[in-house]
């Protein structure tokens, strides 16, 4: 059975920082491969991410095969983690992460510093807020991002506001539909910068069930009020403004990975995912850290981060057992061109591709920022060395089988491999 | 039926008492004045008609204590600056405040700029401050080697330091208060009289009474002089500063504070790091008739970040924490507004328009002078008490630190449990988000409340005269 963790006791081997469905897998699947000593800090009072405060379905299908509610679904990782031997310390934020995973954690008894063999980043994403989306107008209360007012929603019982907008067609974004009819709020519109709705059918036809106003090639300009919220602006196709009367906003999607505490670190982070850059394993530029699931790119549902941290758990177990290749060793650097926003991994190996246990991830997964129709092209230096016509849209990942890739005209094992999309009209 | 209502900051009645001293509004000069008047002897009340005191211009500004070297020369701006630059050097540590010399360059980025650069140089030493020198493009890039390389010479100002903009005031006022002098939240004044030397100012908390009024009410100080005095000593025009702050990560690109070449109006467009660890870009400069709208906007903002961009290529990567905008209260002159009305027991202190924060020691100073020029004096306390202030920068040693402070609410800016139920308590309790972010940080790093909103809400529930939140 699980337990709490306790600093006196052997080395850790592997510290997961973060409970979430990707974490939780991680360290779950590490167990099961035999590892000794795995924990999960997680900052919250109860492990379980963002589902925590998702009280809604269809959580659960890859992994249960059966829909749940989001708490229900982060109660049973948390329980099988335990199972699996996985040990929890609640209440805890890693503060610093350090070369040769040199740790160092705050409880409320005061700060500690402890080491493991290997650390795994699950730290997942957020939604952008307000300021970084550069909105105009006073600062006034009542603009909140889903997951804030999912969690004083879900796990506080309180509502901030009673006739909000929502800003953005994400699938959160109807999740936040859910959650105000939950909570006895009334949405007064949802709004889309975009032509076409970003979450796929059948979820577009939430705001209709609802009775929600869809405006669509909307964009919020401005928000205006004394303390609250009074009214935001807005701004369509043809460049016409108009003010819409509410007392809230939820800034739905536009997910960025929580990684300040790389950032703030030793580890790299690329511009582009904003997440650590990784290897086809999901290794960090110091190889004792791995990251894993959305903290790698926005972003996947809770069932996907799961399937991910499952992986990264047998390739840091493999890791572990000296079966990975060496970190030093020549490998691709992957960038993209404009019009795809990031690729994922940012480093290829070639070689040690074989067993499943050290094949790491398959595909390369890229993204747009609008849906376009080309020719998806990946070169390095004059040689192109895979082509395909595609048909992107921002909400599907595209994904690139890495084995595909000829790198065959790459003398030296390290030439840059550079994607780009390019439209056709 | 005898007993005596206890005397609330935030609620009920305004003493009925005739206090010595009466400071309209708690910006930082306000309070700055309440503990300079309190520890000289005088018993003291401060009105403040916001729920939280540093509400007006106080609560947005780039938090630097400057030495005064670019300062008018023979100004009483200049002499307030510079005096309340020492007295802060003395006192700081004692308060539990911060203080970090990192130090300015104003930077020239084109071949005019390099001109002026002569002059300024001459107007620092001119204004005492010795250490102020010209330094070369080389010179520049070994202090600060992730500027732009556009960057042609610059003028160092080694004294130049970075404060906590909030805590400070809120010590100032801390301390008076610990000493005696009474603070009435929620209290705007609305009118007033002076009858055989006593003044009786209406508020909407009711009437209190001084025989001195010093108006400190800063973007409404003109406003407060019609409605009491009949006519105002000088007119005030808000000028609106737009700031960037960028993520806890690009603080690490710039060591000192880098100042523009200033023009005639304004001082231009800064980077500087915070001790909250960020670094900030602005402010802009737009004059505008309105006394509290602090909007921000995204044109300007875009253009703040494209300077920023310019001056520090790395900040390209570097994401967005917050946007924020404060209100300058410049009156008609660019000169402070210091005016005594001695026939009137009256003291202006207007038109504080950039340099508060550095100057509010001084100016405190240098009122108390011109009060006792009119002849009136008090018995200096001996050994008046000294509050510590809750300490919030990055680097100092924090509650989180501490045994027992409870969960960990702000992730992103290690808000404790402990230090935020502490900030909802009396003397000073913060009754609104704003007011509690300036006590805490609360809410105020990258994830802006993603995170902390919710507990956040539960824990503030009773304290908010505009709650965040209600029952489902």
């Amino acid at each position: 059975m699980g337990k709490a963790f306790n600093n006196d006791e052997a080395p850790i081997d592997v510290a997961v920082i973060g409970g979430g469905p990707a974490g939780l897998s991680a360290a779950t699947t590490l167990k099961q491969a035999g590892i000794a000593r795995v924990v999960v800090f997680e900052r919250e009072p109860e492990a379980g991410g963002i589902p925590r405060h998702c009280g809604h379905y269809p959580f659960g299908m890859r992994e249960f095969k059966w829909p749940l509610k989001g708490p229900a679904y982060a109660a049973k990782l948390v329980a099988r983690a335990k199972r699996a031997g996985v040990e929890f310390s609640l209440n805890t934020s890693v503060v610093e992460a350090n070369r040769s995973g040199l740790l160092r954690v705050v409880t409320s008894a005061g700060p500690k510093s402890l080491s493991a063999k290997r650390v795994i980043y699950a730290t997942g994403v957020r939604e952008t807020p307000r300021s970084a989306r550069l909105v105009s107008g006073p600062r006034v209360q009542g603009v909140l991002n889903t997951g804030a007012l999912q969690s004083m929603v879900y796990l506080e019982g309180r509502r901030p506001f009673k006739r909000p907008v929502i800003i953005g067609t994400e699938l959160v974004a109807f999740s936040a539909i859910m959650t105000c009819a939950h909570a006895g709020m009334k949405p007064v519109a949802m709004i889309e910068q975009n032509t076409s709705v970003t979450a796929r059918w059948p979820t577009a036809l939430f705001p209709w069930i609802n009775n929600i106003p869809l405006l669509m090639e909307t964009k919020l300009v401005e928000i205006k009020g004394g303390d609250r919220v009074r009214e935001i602006v807005v701004r369509n196709g043809k460049g016409e403004t108009r003010t819409i009367e509410c007392d809230g906003v939820i800034l739905t999607g536009q997910f960025v990975p929580e990684a300040s505490l790389g950032r703030m670190g030793h580890i790299k982070v690329d511009p582009a995912t904003r997440g650590p850059s990784v290897d086809q394993w999901g290794r960090c530029s110091d190889p004792t850290y791995f990251a894993t699931g959305n903290l790698l790119r926005p972003v996947e549902t809770a069932g996907r981060s799961w399937q991910e941290g499952k992986q990264t758990g047998l390739w840091v177990a493999a890791d572990l057992a000296g079966k990975l290749p060496h970190y030093e060793q020549k490998a691709h650097p992957v960038r993209v061109e404009p019009t795809l926003i990031y690729a994922m991994p940012q480093r290829i190996y070639r070689n040690n591709l074989d067993a499943q246990d050290v094949a790491g991830m398959t595909h390369v997964q890229l993204r747009v920022v609008k849906p376009i129709k080309g020719e998806l092209i990946a070169s390095i230096g004059e040689h192109v060395i895979w082509r395909k016509n595609i048909s992107a849209k921002p909400e599907r990942r595209i994904e690139v089988p890495i084995a595909e890739l000829d790198t065959s005209t790459s003398s030296n094992n390290q030439g840059e491999i550079v994607f780009s999309l390019v439209s056709q009209a | 039926m005898n007993f005596q209502m206890e005397k609330s900051p935030s609620q009920g009645m305004l003493s009925n008492d005739v206090c010595d001293v009466l400071i309209i509004g708690a910006g930082v000069v306000g309070c700055a004045m309440a503990r300079r008047f309190t520890l000289e002897g005088a018993r003291v009340a401060i009105l403040e008609k916001a729920t939280d005191i540093l509400d007006g211009a106080s609560k947005a500004n780039s938090a630097i204590l400057h030495t005064g070297f670019d300062a008018p020369p023979g100004s009483i701006e200049l002499a307030c600056i510079r005096e309340g630059y020492r007295e802060y050097q003395e006192i700081y540590k004692g308060m539990g405040l911060v203080k970090e010399d990192c130090g300015a360059h104003v930077v020239a980025w084109s071949s005019n700029e390099v001109d002026n650069l002569e002059g300024i140089h001459a107007q620092a030493h001119e204004n005492g401050v010795m250490d102020v020198r010209l330094i070369s493009a080389k010179q520049l890039q070994n202090a600060e080697p992730n500027l732009s390389t556009k960057a042609l010479a610059a003028i160092a100002v080694p004294r130049e330091s970075i404060i906590d903009p909030w805590s400070a005031p809120y010590a100032y006022l801390a301390q008076a208060q610990k000493n005696g002098a009474e603070v009435f939240l929620s209290a705007g004044v609305s009118g007033g009289k002076f009858d055989s030397g006593i003044w009786t100012l209406s508020t909407t908390r009711g009437t209190i009474k001084a025989k001195h009024v010093i108006n400190c009410a800063g973007l409404y100080g003109d406003l407060v002089e019609e409605a009491v005095l009949g006519e105002a000593n000088f007119q005030i025009t808000p000028r609106k500063g737009q700031f960037v702050v960028f993520d806890k990560a690009a603080s690490k690109l710039v060591n000192s504070v880098i100042l523009p070449v200033p023009t005639s109006r304004t001082i231009g467009i800064v980077v500087f790091r915070t001790v909250f660890g960020n670094l900030a870009v602005g402010p802009t400069a737009e004059d505008q008739q309105s006394r509290c709208d602090a909007s921000v906007d995204e044109d300007a903002v875009k253009a703040l970040i494209a300077d920023g961009i310019a001056k520090i290529p790395d900040l390209k990567d570097m994401p967005i924490t917050a946007l924020y905008a404060g209100l300058r209260p410049a009156s008609e002159l660019k000169e402070y507004r210091i005016l005594p009305q001695a026939k009137k027991n009256w003291i202006s202190v207007g038109g504080i328009r950039s340099t508060g924060l550095s100057g509010a020691l001084g100016i405190a100073q240098h009122v108390f002078k011109l009060y006792q020029k009119m002849g009136l004096k008090h018995k200096k306390l001996k050994n008046p008490m000294v509050p510590i202030a809750n300490v919030l920068a990055e680097k100092a040693h924090r509650d989180w630190q501490r045994k027992d402070h409870g969960d960990i609410i702000c992730h992103c800016e290690m808000v404790s449990e402990r230090e935020i139920k502490r900030a909802l308590e009396e003397p000073l309790p913060a009754r609104s988000l704003a007011g509690l972010k300036r006590q805490t940080r609360v809410t105020m790093g990258r994830c802006q409340g993603f995170y902390c909103t919710a507990r956040l809400a539960e824990l503030t529930k009773d304290h908010f005269e505009t709650p965040l939140s209600e029952k489902i």
